[in-house]
């Protein structure tokens, strides 16, 4: 019984076209995070395809992935995972480096971010000196730098307060509204309700998946 | 991720951890002064002996009777034989040779000195004029055996036996005593204090006849020979060898030193010291190097959660290794760097100490200790760097 084999998720199909702003919902265990990490190209799937802009993602090197993680995909977490040595303007810079941007160019990037964030008073400090609220604006600045065509964001607002929590909801939605996909995790169904689609979860299965027509 | 941004990035790592980096980059810095601190002082020991060495003469051969060998004095000893003494007449026939640019024939003995009512024993040197050239000695007063005055009964004295007995007037002119016969004192030597564990000042030297009668022997103590030149060492003493061979009947009896082969000697064992005296000092940057490897794996579990978020944003498992990696070189090098500076100021430090010590720490050696550093500290952050690259993101990232 204890061999018996646990599948994370199980005869998932799935299509999320371009642009769309998709909430995913389900206890704890069901597999949102990990269809949010396969989406993301940090996990594989044991079996089965993934792909990403018409492309099959899933033979694709490590290094490729990397680069598409880097150029396609912002990633925000529950726990922001912010370096902690690193100023809020050094943490946003991250990807710009990883993607070897020339300097000038990542100097201009990072203010520009810094400040459509309204974290330009907090550029050179630290996440410890941060409210939860500006850590998780400095890493959705980090996750938006590079312009990627996806977000996807793992219960960012389970660290935050309710209103705080509603503030980073509207940062992401007006990440949307500007042509970014968005894909949310989320147990909070009042915030989930707010995506154009919405995915219940279950035991590694996709149970319902609802669309709002209304926007 | 460009090659700058690598170094850079790993920099800051490097300094943020500020207690952690001092402590290694100390470590390191140890291990490299010592390595450089350690062959200075041997070069220092190595370059004094042979400057003392070579204080004694240039291209200097010294014949005495007797064979060195063990073998050859044995069969001697079996056979009844005492090897046949050194003779003057040997002595002058090695001054025929054309590769010996002078010699001086050579006794040594005990004597009382007596002159102005005063009495002491002197070292009694009994040769001809050429030994003090021979033997680098200097007078600082006077002559002697000047030409014309091969045969007389001249002497020269050490610089503090002349201070001792004419404390008030000018030693030269005067006349002493020595074992009962009357010398005229025609020279004093300079002071030179000891070298070799000999001191010239507390001497006296006549002329080899003088001495052989007041020693009441006919044999040599030692035959002093300058060749040419340097290359003429090997030559020479082949033809001195043939040369007494041929006046003993054949027998091998002699030997020849060279001063040559006496400072190699000396040189390849000091050397050697120095050389295991580096190794021993390498053994510290070995620990400094697994320092360095428990470090670089401490920080890779602390910063699991790090690793997988770079990751989620897009670095490469080479990003990662390579990130670990430099920051590992930047300890070494920093280290290795301000070793290198201390051993250098340790070094000077010791020069300072004792002038007559020429502690440089030889450039292999510095060279060395900087690059056992480098090296160690590389290797000891490839296993933590690979570790860190093979990090599954998801699973480092659920780490807190
Ligand atoms: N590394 C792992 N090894 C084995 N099983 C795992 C691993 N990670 C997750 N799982 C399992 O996969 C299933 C889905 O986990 P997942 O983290 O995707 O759930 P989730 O829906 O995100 O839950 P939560 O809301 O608590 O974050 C769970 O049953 C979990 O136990
Ligand atoms: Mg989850």
């Amino acid at each position: 019984m204890g061999d018996q084999a646990v599948y994370a998720l199980n005869d998932v199909d799935l299509y999320i076209p371009s642009g769309e702003y998709v909430s995913i919902m389900g206890p704890s265990g069901s597999g949102k995070s990990t269809l949010l990490n396969i989406i993301g190209l940090l996990d594989k799937p044991d079996s089965g395809t993934y792909e990403l802009d018409g492309r099959l993602i899933t033979d694709w090197s490590d290094i490729e992935q990397a680069q598409i993680r880097r150029e396609k995909i912002g990633f925000v977490f529950q726990s922001f995972h912010l370096i902690p040595r690193l100023t809020a303007a050094e943490n946003i810079e991250l990807p710009l480096i990883l993607s070897g941007v020339p300097v000038a160019q990542r100097q201009s990037r990072v203010n520009n971010a810094l400040q459509a964030f309204e974290l330009s008073a907090r550029a050179h400090h630290r996440p410890a000196e941060l409210s939860g609220g500006q850590r998780q604006r400095v890493a959705i600045a980090r996750a938006t730098i590079m312009q990627p065509s996806v977000i996807l964001a793992d219960e960012p607002t389970g660290n935050l307060d309710h209103q705080i929590g509603a503030e980073v909801m509207a940062l992401l939605e007006n990440l949307h509204h500007g042509g970014t996909t968005l894909i949310v995790v989320t147990h909070d169904r009042e915030l989930g309700a707010r995506a154009h689609r919405q995915i219940g979860m279950r035991d590694g299965r996709i149970l319902t998946d609802h669309s709002n027509d209304a926007h | 991720m460009t090659l700058t941004d690598t170094l850079q990035t790993s920099l800051k790592t490097v300094i943020s951890y500020r207690m952690r980096s001092l402590l290694i980059i100390l470590a390191m810095a140890l291990g490299v002064a010592a390595v450089v601190m350690l062959t200075a002082l041997g070069n220092g020991a190595r370059n004094y002996v042979i400057n003392q060495f070579s204080s004694i003469g240039t291209n200097l051969l010294v014949v005495l009777p007797g064979r060195a060998e063990t073998s050859g004095s044995f069969l001697g000893a079996v056979l009844g034989q005492t090897p046949r003494d050194l003779t003057l007449k040997d002595a002058q026939l090695i001054g025929r040779l054309p590769q010996v640019r002078r010699y001086a024939p050579l006794n040594v003995g005990a004597a009382e000195l007596s002159a102005a009512n005063r009495l002491r024993e002197v070292t009694v040197l009994g040769s001809t004029a050429h030994l003090i050239p021979i033997r680098h000695m200097k007078l600082a007063q006077g002559s002697f055996l000047a030409h014309g005055t091969e045969r007389a009964a001249h002497i020269v004295l050490g610089a503090k036996i002349a201070r001792e007995f004419f404390p008030h007037s000018q030693a030269i002119g005067q006349r002493v005593r020595l074992g009962g016969n009357r010398f005229l004192v025609s020279g004093v030597l300079a002071s030179q204090g000891e070298s070799m564990g000999f001191n010239t000042d507390e001497i006296v030297i006549i002329p080899i006849d003088y001495a052989q009668a007041l020693f009441n022997t006919t044999s040599l103590f030692r035959i002093l020979i300058e060749a040419n030149s340097h290359s003429d060492i090997e030559p020479t003493k082949q033809a001195i060898l043939e040369t007494l061979r041929q006046s003993h009947e054949g027998e091998n009896d002699t030997t020849v030193i060279t001063q040559d082969a006496v400072l190699s000697t000396f040189d390849r064992i000091l050397h050697a010291l120095t050389l295991a005296v580096a190794g021993i000092a390498a053994i510290s940057l070995i620990v400094a190097g697994i320092l360095v490897m428990n470090v670089m794996l401490v920080a890779v579990t602390q910063r699991t959660a790090e690793i997988g978020l770079l990751k989620a944003i897009g670095a490469t498992s080479m990003d990662i290794r390579k990130l670990f990696f430099a920051e590992a070189l930047w300890l070494s090098l920093v280290g290795a760097l301000l070793g290198f500076l201390l051993g250098q100021f340790g070094s000077l430090l010791l020069r300072l100490a004792y002038p007559q010590l020429p502690a440089w720490a030889p450039g292999w050696a510095s060279f060395a200790g900087v690059g056992v550093a480098l090296i160690t500290g590389i290797l000891a952050s490839l296993f933590p760097a690979a570790k860190a690259a093979r990090l599954n993101a998801v699973q480092a990232l659920s780490k807190k």
